[in-house]
């Protein structure tokens, strides 16, 4: 069953008289206690899909088009109040800098309490007893203590697990992670990762896994989308994305990456940088990096190409050589 | 924390004895003894006269020790204000510390509605203003904060005496009664006035503090957890911007004993402020030095309060 199904969304920012559409078009799905990969380099629009998806788009931003359904309610069209019952509650998220994403004058096991009480009809010592499990549950040490403290006081990775205690506390159905391990060192990385896996099996949580860390998609993704200039340009089982990628980008991608690149070759690069919103090309968005150029690329938006079960990729290359094949 | 309290004292300390050897310097480099006698007696007194106030005032003696170590104005400047000993008014002779403790109710009376009312108001409106923040109420909101701060408050007070006072007639133009029947009368107008002058700059400045907050990374996790948005401005943004409104708050506190100058000289308020203004002009340095000593003290123990106030409103800070 799909938890999440997001489908065309569109959000953009105003630019002089225009808008600039940084997501154009996101179309995907999050089955019940799966989790999906949403990959891509900086600026493509990975964070920017996660912030639609709650409604969280800063001012002046604004989502556009689209339908974002969680288990068959458009969240696009829910009234305010309704809208702040789904987040934290419904849908969690934790945030790329633990540094900075907990209150810095708030002790960290108020605000856990606070998340509980927001949704939940429960007194302070009761949701302050359900903190300190959470705390335990997700691995902090001396965790009663540890309820009292301030924010400056937790090294890093104490922060996301706080940050990772407050998402859970409510049993959401879907948790958003944006880059949880890319602030962390890479010993803490592996903790937290360790931890999410495990809360995974045990509450059965939907994760949308914002990264662009391939280790991280290889560590606990069952699903990849991977996402270039405002859309998804290839989707599929995390087998078929990491293990036989269909898109110039998505392969251009995998041979940056040195634990998928063959020992002692030199790393290979995408020639040239990711264009800002504003000059993203009228079709394909990869177009002005890509080695398989055609003649229609430059003026049409590619449509989605089935390249195998669930492995779906939009390119007009790839569509072209499969359409000769047969 | 208790030494560094200290040491911020004895810091202090040395700013207040600077501050007493510039009002020195400066008032006797403007006016000499026979000024302040001659002002005292009249401008007809005869010279003896004015020999004899001087003897009796201790001005016959000189001003700088190498003229005499033993005997000279500046130290004995010196021992009075640091012993408190502050002596009768040089204008008419009333002892100062009593038109202290006249004054300061006055004062009190008018600096403390002002400064409890314009602070709430200014918080709530700029509060209010950064919840509509890059929406058109808010540029009027900061366009009307910057006019009302660019007049001066001369016009606030003259525009109100003549409209709501002369005009209107709701209240007097000026004076003070302090039987609690009708000093309110009193107080409406400069209360208002100090207000309204005040407000402007507040908006500003703490507009600023809030829509700064509001884009910070911990009010996003606020609102992704669930909270709605008068929660997230006041248990969030409004308890974060509390840290950098308290410098401009605490610092102000210590002031609010040595009155408004220019609110209590144009509506006739006995506080200490118009006390300050009268030995300006009368020359009565005995008195003047005085409201000096005590605002450069005020300013020490601003200093003061406002770290403690940072030690208490953000666990980040320890005072060592």
């Amino acid at each position: 069953m799909r938890v999440l199904e997001v489908s065309d969304l569109v959000t953009g920012f105003p630019a002089g008289r225009e808008r600039i559409h940084v997501i154009d078009g996101v179309s995907l799905y999050l089955e019940a206690g799966e989790t999906l990969a949403l990959v891509g380099e900086s600026g493509c629009g990975k964070s920017m899909t996660a912030l639609s998806i709650l409604r969280l788009v800063p001012r002046p931003g604004r989502v556009e088009a689209g339908k974002v359904l969680l288990e068959g309610r458009d969240l696009l069209s829910l009234a305010v109040p309704d809208m702040r019952n789904v987040r934290g509650a419904e849908i969690s998220m934790i945030f790329q800098e633990p540094m900075t994403s907990l209150n810095p004058v708030a002790r960290v096991g108020k605000q856990v309490v606070e998340a509980i009480r927001l949704h939940e009809k429960v007194g302070v010592p009761a949701a302050r007893e359900r903190t300190l499990e959470l705390f335990r549950r997700a691995g902090i040490p001396d965790a009663e203590a540890r309820l009292d403290a301030y924010p400056h006081q937790l090294s890093g990775g104490l922060k996301q697990r706080v940050m990772i205690a407050m998402a859970l506390a409510t049993r959401p159905k879907v948790l958003i992670a944006d880059e949880p391990t890319t602030a962390l060192d890479v010993t803490i990385q592996a903790q937290i990762l360790e931890l999410l896996r495990e809360l995974k099996r045990d509450f059965g949580t939907a994760i949308l896994l914002i990264t662009h860390d391939i280790g991280v998609v290889n560590e606990l993704a069952d699903r990849v989308a991977v996402m270039y200039g405002g859309r998804v340009v290839e989707e599929g089982d995390r087998s078929q994305v990491l293990g036989e990628p269909a898109h110039p980008y998505t392969q251009g991608l995998l041979r940056s990456m040195p634990g998928f690149a063959t020992a002692h070759e030199r790393l290979a690069e995408i020639p040239g940088v990711v264009p800002p919103p504003a000059e993203w090309p009228a079709g394909c968005r990869f177009d002005t990096r890509c080695e398989r150029v055609l003649g229609h690329c430059r003026s049409e938006a590619p449509a989605a190409t089935p390249v195998g079960e669930g492995h779906r990729v939009f390119c007009h290359a790839v569509a072209s050589e499969i359409g000769e094949a047969p | 924390m208790l030494a560094y309290m200290l040491r911020r004292l004895a810091y202090g300390g040395l700013v207040v004895l600077g501050v007493l050897f510039f009002l020195f310097v400066l008032f006797f480099a403007v006016a000499t003894p026979d000024d302040i006698a001659r002002r005292a007696l009249g401008e007809k007194a005869r010279p003896e006269v004015l020999e004899q106030w001087k003897a009796n005032h201790g001005y016959d003696r000189p001003l700088w020790p190498w003229q005499s170590f033993d005997d000279n104005l500046l130290f004995d400047h010196y021992r009075r204000m640091l012993t408190f000993d502050f002596g009768n008014s040089d204008a008419d002779d009333v002892p100062i510390s009593r038109r202290l403790r006249e004054g300061a109710g006055a004062s009190l009376s008018l600096t403390i509605p002002i400064f409890v009312l314009g602070g709430v108001l200014g918080v709530l409106l700029s509060l209010f203003v950064a919840f509509f923040r890059e929406t058109y109420i808010d540029s009027m909101g900061v366009f009307l904060a910057v006019l009302a701060m660019s007049v001066s408050i001369l016009l606030y007070i003259v525009g109100a005496q003549y409209l709501i006072a002369k005009l209107l007639r709701w209240f007097p133009i000026s004076g003070f009664d302090p039987d609690p029947a009708v000093i309110l009368r009193f107080l409406a107008l400069p209360v208002l006035v100090g207000i309204v002058s005040g407000v402007g700059g507040d908006l500003r400045f703490y507009r600023t503090v809030f829509v700064e907050e509001s884009s910070r990374d911990y009010v996003r996790t606020a609102r992704a957890k669930g909270a709605g948005e008068l929660r997230v401005m006041v248990a969030h943004v409004l308890r974060n911007g509390l840290i950098p409104i308290l410098t401009r708050v605490v610092v102000a506190i210590p002031f609010l004993f040595t009155g408004s100058l220019l609110l209590e000289s144009f509506f006739g308020i006995p506080g200490l402020g118009s006390l300050t203004v009268d030995a300006i002009n009368g020359n009565d340095f005995a008195t003047l030095r005085v409201m000096v000593f005590i605002g450069a003290l005020a300013f020490v123990v601003g200093q003061v309060l406002t770290d403690l106030s940072y030690s208490l409103a953000d666990p980040r800070v320890r005072l060592e």
